[in-house]
């Protein structure tokens, strides 16, 4: 992982002088529209526009659980010197949608921008922001005459009216129109027209006022946009997955949908057969259920879901720990409890997923916090899973799956797959025809299995939840049970020496304060470090579990701190918890600290900062 | 092992050179009687006398007594008793990894009419190659004796206990979601059974067979109508079924008019004579029918309800490769560097 290499890169000055007058390359965008106007197109075209400028980047989509008809907002925020986390103020407001439009304008800082549509007389309600009115429908019946296209193309008028006042350069916006719309040569005819009539639009009608603007950078070189779900199944496809089933349910749909269209593509055998199943299944117990049982039989099995269906899951997912049995499942996580807010994100599974199903259970947990994470998690779960034989979960969230992020490209696979400890039938000949199922042979706790089919009389055994002893055989002895729940623990232990551990990033000497946090909350982590180092000459040390359980260097890193913030995006704290959990007393009292957001929001910066803040005063 | 010349072959001996207790399994735990064992046994037989190679062989099974007996049978086949009523997803996982194993399923009443009666619909509609056992004894064994939905209006419990709701009708429901192979049969009629289990073992697709297998302990008392005695005073077969390997085909004797073969996937045959009723199982609606007319007049017929042989199986509807996905090799499953960066670049 290039973590530090990274983080290096983001932290260097950026090269545009700095003038009073102008702010260059530092804004939030966001877009306010009515969800099914198709406003998606025009904000993903505005995005790329920016990304081919070289600017560092990054897309967020708010939207409603609804096909048509509620508010939706899109927000681009473009920072030269790399930061991209959720910013609070929003500095340019496109105003589109009815509904929203006067709380949007309220919400904004003074000095703010605000494109809308000028019979909404946005205008009246505040005197201290810089409104640039436009008509948008008539512009687009410039466009064409067909009224459902019209309605389309009013978006992509705002994006010529953008690119217009804030210096976006028009043939960044027509390559990313080329590439939004591929080969559909009509579609990107009349897009190009539209962002032409809304460039005329501000040149003939609109005076500039605010001091943004965007010039190009050269920060982008090489870099993809890509969504942590689409690299998620990118993983996988390299990670050989054989076996994939699902059941819909957002925010985890687009890994399986996703990773079924590389799948087509790229993994076809010589006769144009499939060397992969997917299937949607009736429900999230037949998904996983399915998944188990391939895997059982030998496939490189996942599945993906978010909360509710880890909750059906739960049973079959305590049969897999038990039974011993390899699989992959992405938990993207929402929001909840139940129905909770579907579309919102959130880290309120962490807790749940690490103990899923009943009786002793703790599961390996892996923890994306980048699509880079995503991909190389995508492929590694596969491995750690059938080399552990257990299931092995992926915990990413909305924010990092679903949102569209600049980043490096993926890299490939550095080692082969490793494919556990699977008795052949050339084995068991030379093993003299026995094995045992369920005996620790190695001293790691990972047993030896057969995969059903295996020629020879000596492979098969029976699976089942109930208490079995080292030859797989039936019994409810105390002492067999206790025996294997004993090895299943130290195979947790063997887990612990294999997961990817985490990523430590410190001064020199140790600051007296740290910060843990995991997955899609790193954005924000690095930008409030950046801003307290620069703005209030506070060191943060930062430490960021990629896996559960905890390496070691996790109590090392408590232990040199004397305050460490814990950073949890769910109510409860539940990183905190399974810090405590794991460490008990050995953590002095007062040392963790628990800064908690569970807004549905993507995490930001300035929180933290507020936090540590007000902290640190307290402290000093 | 070699497979001995036909005509040399002892007795007890199939065409693999195995031998019946080369199907057994361990002893069965169930009660004395129980039907269970009994259809255990035809299992034993069926699989011998259709000479199928253990090791190419999964039983799956969800909870309960039904769910237990893979134990009982086939000790030399991987097994796997998974959860209550998620037997159909098991076997689905399992079949999806390695579509070369014969999977056998074994569930029960309670296992899939009640809890898992979603996965049954959907296994069902999937069409996917696997031979569905239901050991229906319209109670519930391991928790002492409640109803379960295949229980028959107006039957009674030893308690007294009367069921006021109507049964679901496994086969019923098989035929209307599309099932291929749909069978009902009695565990105190095992030439029948036999010649059933052998059939499905030949048909590719999905193969119901939803068996009577009387409760000794909880449903075999008068008033019960999945007893023992119940099943033997009123099993009306609805015809004579034999099933034909393939290489005997040349010995069997054809009666015009009152004979029905249907040739299955893998060239042997059902023969079928017919009865007074003169029923075609290839007729679906017919099918239907006769489900209505049983349980309309508290019928208990058994035999092959509906048989499909053309439709197509869920592996041929994903254009699986031949080979087993658990048996591809890293080649096979990791594309090369190329592809990645011809990804990558798709996303500049």
């Amino acid at each position: 992982m290039s973590n530090k290499t990274a983080l290096a890169e983001e932290a260097a000055p950026s090269q545009i002088e700095s003038d009073p007058e102008r702010i260059v390359n530092d804004l939030a965008i966001q877009v306010a529209t009515v969800n099914g106007s198709g406003s998606q197109s025009s904000n993903l075209v505005l995005l790329r526009a920016l990304f081919r400028m070289g600017i560092p980047v990054g897309g967020k989509n708010l939207f409603p659980s609804n096909i048509a008809g509620l508010p939706t907002w899109f927000t681009i925020r473009a920072n030269r010197d790399g930061w991209v986390a959720r910013k609070r103020n929003v500095d340019y407001l496109v105003a589109l949608n009815p509904q929203t439009a006067v709380r949007d304008v309220e919400s904004l800082s003074p000095g703010s921008a605000v494109v809308y549509e000028e019979s909404l007389r946005l205008e009246r309600r505040r005197d201290d922001l810089v409104f640039y009115p436009a008509p948008f429908q008539e512009l687009a019946a410039e466009v064409t005459r067909e009224v459902r296209l019209r309605k389309l193309l009013a978006n992509m008028i705002y994006v010529g009216l953008l690119g217009e006042l804030l210096s976006i350069e028009v043939e960044e916006i027509f390559g990313a129109i080329d590439s939004q719309f591929r080969s559909k040569k009509a579609a990107v005819e009349l897009n190009r027209r539209a962002v032409e009539i809304g460039i005329r639009h501000a040149r003939e009608n609109l005076v500039k006022r605010d001091p943004f603007t965007l010039e190009r950078m050269d920060r982008n070189r090489g870099k993809i946009l890509i969504d942590g779900n689409a690299a998620a199944g990118l993983g996988a496809m390299f990670g050989g997955a054989s076996v994939a089933t699902w059941y819909p349910i957002t925010p985890s749909s687009s890994v399986v949908e996703q990773l079924t269209g590389f799948l087509k593509r790229y993994r076809k055998g010589p006769d144009g057969k499939a060397t992969y199943a997917v299937v949607q299944a009736e429900d999230e117990l037949a998904a996983v259920g399915m998944a188990l049982a391939a895997g059982w039989a030998g496939a490189r099995a996942m599945t993906a879901t978010s909360g509710p269906g880890i909750s059906l899951m739960s049973e079959f997912v305590g049969l897999g720990y038990y039974a011993e049995i390899p699989l992959v499942i992405w938990n993207i996580q929402r929001v909840g409890p139940s129905t909770g807010l579907p579309t919102r994100t959130a880290q309120g599974d962490i807790l749940s997923t690490y103990a899923l199903s009943h009786g002793d259970t703790k599961h390996v947990c892996l923890l994306p916090a980048s699509t880079r994470e995503c991909f190389e998690f995508g492929w590694r779960a596969f491995d750690l899973a059938e080399r552990l034989q257990t299931p092995v979960f992926v915990l990413s969230d909305l924010d990092l799956g679903m949102n569209i992020w600049a980043t490096e490209p993926f890299e490939y696979p550095d080692r082969p797959m490793d494919r556990g400890k699977v008795l052949t039938r050339e084995d068991l000949e030379r093993l003299g025809g026995t094995f045992q199922r369920y005996a620790d042979v190695d001293g790691d706790a990972i047993p030896y299995r057969t995969l059903p089919g295996t020629e020879h009389p000596g492979a098969a055994y029976f699976t089942r939840g109930s208490g079995h002893d080292e030859s797989a055989e039936y019994t409810e002895s105390e002492e067999a049970y206790v025996r294997i729940m004993t090895r299943l623990d130290r195979k947790f232990e063997t887990a612990r020496e294999m997961v990817p551990p985490p990523v430590v990033d410190q001064a020199e000497p140790v600051s007296p304060l740290g910060i843990i946090g995991f997955g899609s909350s790193d954005p924000a982590i690095e930008e409030a470090r950046n801003r307290l180092r620069e703005d209030a000459a506070i060191e943060m040390d930062y430490l960021r579990p990629r896996a559960l359980p905890f390496c070691p260097s996790v109590l090392d890193f408590i232990a040199s701190h004397q305050r460490v913030v814990v950073l949890d995006q769910n109510r409860d704290g539940q990183l905190l918890q399974l810090l405590r959990a794991e460490y008990g007393d050995r953590i002095p009292p007062g040392v963790l600290r628990s800064l908690r957001h569970y807004s549905g929001h993507p995490m930001d910066a300035q929180t933290i900062v507020d936090y540590v803040t007000e902290m640190e005063i307290g402290a000093a | 092992m070699p497979a001995p010349d036909a005509s040399s072959r002892p007795r007890k001996v199939n065409r693999l050179g195995l031998t019946p207790s080369d199907y057994k399994g361990k002893p069965s735990t169930l009660c004395k009687g129980c039907g269970h064992d009994a259809i255990s046994s035809q299992l034993i037989r069926a699989f011998f006398e259709s000479d199928v190679r253990p090791h190419q062989v999964a039983k799956l099974s969800g909870i309960g007594c039904s769910s237990k007996t893979p134990a009982y049978f086939l000790n030399h086949s991987h097994g796997f008793n998974a959860v209550h009523g998620r037997m159909p997803s098991v076997a689905t996982g399992a079949v999806l990894a390695n579509r070369q194993l014969v999977a056998v399923g074994v569930s029960g009443d309670g296992d899939t009419a009640s809890i898992g009666i979603g996965q049954f619909v959907h296994l069902v509609r999937r069409n996917l190659p696997l031979i569905y056992i239901v050991e229906n004894n319209g109670v519930y064994g391991l928790t002492k004796g409640q109803f379960s939905a295949t229980a028959d209006e107006n039957a009674a419990l030893r308690s007294g206990e009367v069921n006021r709701l109507p049964n679901i009708d496994l086969c019923g429901m098989a035929i209307e979601l599309g099932a291929t192979y749909v069978a009902r049969s009695f565990a105190g009629d095992p030439k029948q059974l036999v010649a059933l289990l052998r059939g499905a073992l030949s048909h590719n697709g999905t193969a119901v067979i939803d068996i009577l297998s009387p409760c000794v302990t909880f449903n075999n008392h008068a008033g019960s109508t999945k007893s023992y005695t119940w099943g033997k005073d009123n099993e009306e077969p609805i015809h004579i079924l034999d099933f034909v390997p393939a290489m005997d085909q040349i010995e069997v004797e054809y009666e015009e008019g009152t004979d029905q073969e249907v040739q299955l996937h893998d060239g042997s045959w059902v023969r079928l004579r017919k009865l007074e009723r003169g029923y075609d199982p290839t007729d679906r609606r017919a099918a239907q029918e006769l489900v209505l007319e049983a349980n309309e007049k508290n019928l208990f017929l058994t035999g092959l309800l509906y048989l499909d042989t053309s439709k197509r199986t869920f592996l041929d509807s994903l254009e699986l490769c031949d080979e087993p996905l658990a048996l591809l090799s890293e080649d096979q499953l990791r594309p090369p560097p190329e592809v990645l960066d011809e990804v990558v670049a798709s996303y500049r």
